[in-house]
């Protein structure tokens, strides 16, 4: 579904996909899924939800740790991954694919996002 | 004090097998290789390979070595035979846990005590002063070893086809010297995953040697390499306790319900003695809060320090949670008040970041292998 190439992402390490119709996927990065381990639980935003660029719209729990999900854009909630809520591993065997979280319709362009290699440049310090 | 990380022999073994590295105790450990769970189940199912060299070695030798440990701990060593190990804790004077043990008899009058990473130093110094009286060396082995386990029901299998040491006959908690896969090793039947297993004490110039041997013997039966992450999580199945979680110097082994560690038929006082006496007898009377275990019923996971609630009051504490990958549910060890840690107490719940979540008590372990 996604070339990890196109996406623009956050220094919260989700990604983010082009708008299509105005709706974006995101999802967190292959980077974070390992970082987490095994995720176990995922509290995602629900439709209809607004969720503010760089604000945190849920959660994802991990063996060892709960870490916040930051929405990467402004808008509202179209759709939520069903599959990830059932099967939360979905997160780290896939997290560019079937793991991708929510779709939100954008009320704004994000500001803060990152470029493939601006955010490549900041997981590997190169 | 260098605040570098300590390596073990077998660091650069695990960074080529890919693994996630922590700090733990000052050590650098492998936290995972891949998954965790996957890890988890193969230890439960087929069996896993631990490195352990971080655990803090500590050798006792000479005529009075039984007679100091004796004094030094709450256990009765002196009843502890040649090839056989011992679980035991060492408290303060006012009967607080200072560390768990296992104590190990290697010979005659040859003990080596293993305490946890995070108080290696401060056992050692324990020791060191509590045995300064008795015709004893204490000496600091945790350089002289490094600590392989081997753990899961094909364990033994594994095991049996690297020695000619007398596996059969190696019961559980005993231990000997022996050969695996031409490697000097002290060879115990001892484990912190509540499976059968061994845990394998060698020189550190033998460590990867050794590792390399225990892989190829286990790549027909599903053998995989085990990191931290999944320790955890089978020990807590297991219902055994973590130093710094469920044990401190603020409780005694009587709070942590671990009061038959404690020996007081023993000849000649010990470390603790009065204190602990005390600490029987009230718990005897009225015990105060007891570790119990509790289930989810939801899919969010309890975490060290998070309140047990029961009628919109705090009535505990959780010490270690996780999600259980045996029994599919998230797990927790908490410190309960005493009316409702009965097992099937209704009505209690953690408190996940605001949100009471409910919980099943239930009596330790989550988890017993069949044997």
């Amino acid at each position: 579904m996604s070339n990890p190439q196109q996406l623009r992402y956050t220094k919260e390490h989700e990604w983010l996909s082009d708008a299509v119709d105005g709706v974006a996927t995101v999802g967190i990065t292959a980077f974070a899924a390992d970082a987490l381990g095994d995720v176990v639980y995922a509290q995602l935003p629900e439709v209809g939800d607004t969720v503010t660029e760089g604000e945190t719209c849920g959660e994802l729990e991990s063996t060892k740790s709960v870490s916040d999900l930051y929405s990467p854009v402004s808008g509202e909630i179209v759709e939520f991954n069903q599959d990830v809520v059932d099967d939360p591993a979905l997160v780290n065997s896939a997290p560019f694919e079937g793991g991708w979280l929510f779709k939100v319709k954008l009320s704004e362009e994000p500001k803060d996002a990152l470029s493939f290699d601006e955010y490549t440049a900041l997981t590997t310090g190169n | 004090m260098s605040t570098a990380p300590r390596l073990t022999a077998l660091d650069a073994l695990h960074r080529s097998l890919g693994a996630t590295m922590t700090d733990f105790a000052g050590w650098d450990m492998p936290l995972r290789y891949a998954s965790e769970r996957d890890e988890h189940n193969a230890v439960r199912t087929k069996a896993g390979l631990f490195d352990l060299s971080h655990m803090g070695e500590i050798t006792l030798t000479g005529p009075e070595a039984v007679k100091a440990l004796d004094y030094a701990l709450v256990g009765n060593i002196s009843t502890v035979g040649v090839g056989r190990a011992r679980y035991t804790h060492i408290c303060q004077e006012d009967g607080g846990i200072l560390d768990d043990l296992i104590v190990y008899r290697l010979g005659e009058t040859e003990y080596m005590v293993v305490a946890n990473a995070s108080n290696a130093q401060v056992v050692l110094d324990a020791l060191t002063e509590r045995a300064a009286g008795f015709d004893t060396e204490v000496r600091d082995d945790r350089d002289a070893y490094a600590l392989i386990a081997v753990q899961g029901p094909e364990s033994p299998g594994i095991l049996a086809s690297l020695t000619d040491a007398d596996l059969d006959g190696l019961k559980y908690y005993a231990g000997l010297p022996g050969t695996v896969a031409g490697v000097p090793a002290l060879i115990a039947r001892t484990g912190y995953t509540g499976e059968d297993g061994f845990e394998l004490f060698v020189s550190p110039e033998h460590a990867v040697e050794l590792w390399q041997a225990l892989t190829k013997a286990g790549e027909g039966v599903g053998l995989v390499p085990a990191g931290l992450s999944c320790r955890d999580t089978l020990r807590l199945e297991a219902g055994m306790p973590l130093y710094g979680h469920e044990l401190t110097t603020s409780l005694t082994p009587f709070d942590a319900g671990l009061g038959r560690v404690v020996k007081f038929e023993k000849e000649g006082d010990f470390v603790g003695r009065a204190a602990l006496e005390a600490a029987a007898e009230r718990a005897a009377g009225r015990a105060p809060r007891k570790l119990v275990g509790l289930i989810a019923e939801g899919r969010r996971v309890p975490r060290a320090g998070f309140s047990v609630v029961a009628g919109g009051k705090v009535i505990g504490e959780v010490t270690s949670g996780a999600p259980s990958p045996t029994l599919g549910k998230p797990i927790a060890m908490a410190y309960v008040d005493a009316e409702h840690a009965a097992p099937g107490t209704s009505g209690v719940g953690v408190d996940i970041r605001g949100t009471h979540e409910p919980y099943e008590v239930v009596a330790l372990p989550f988890y017993k292998r069949q044997k």
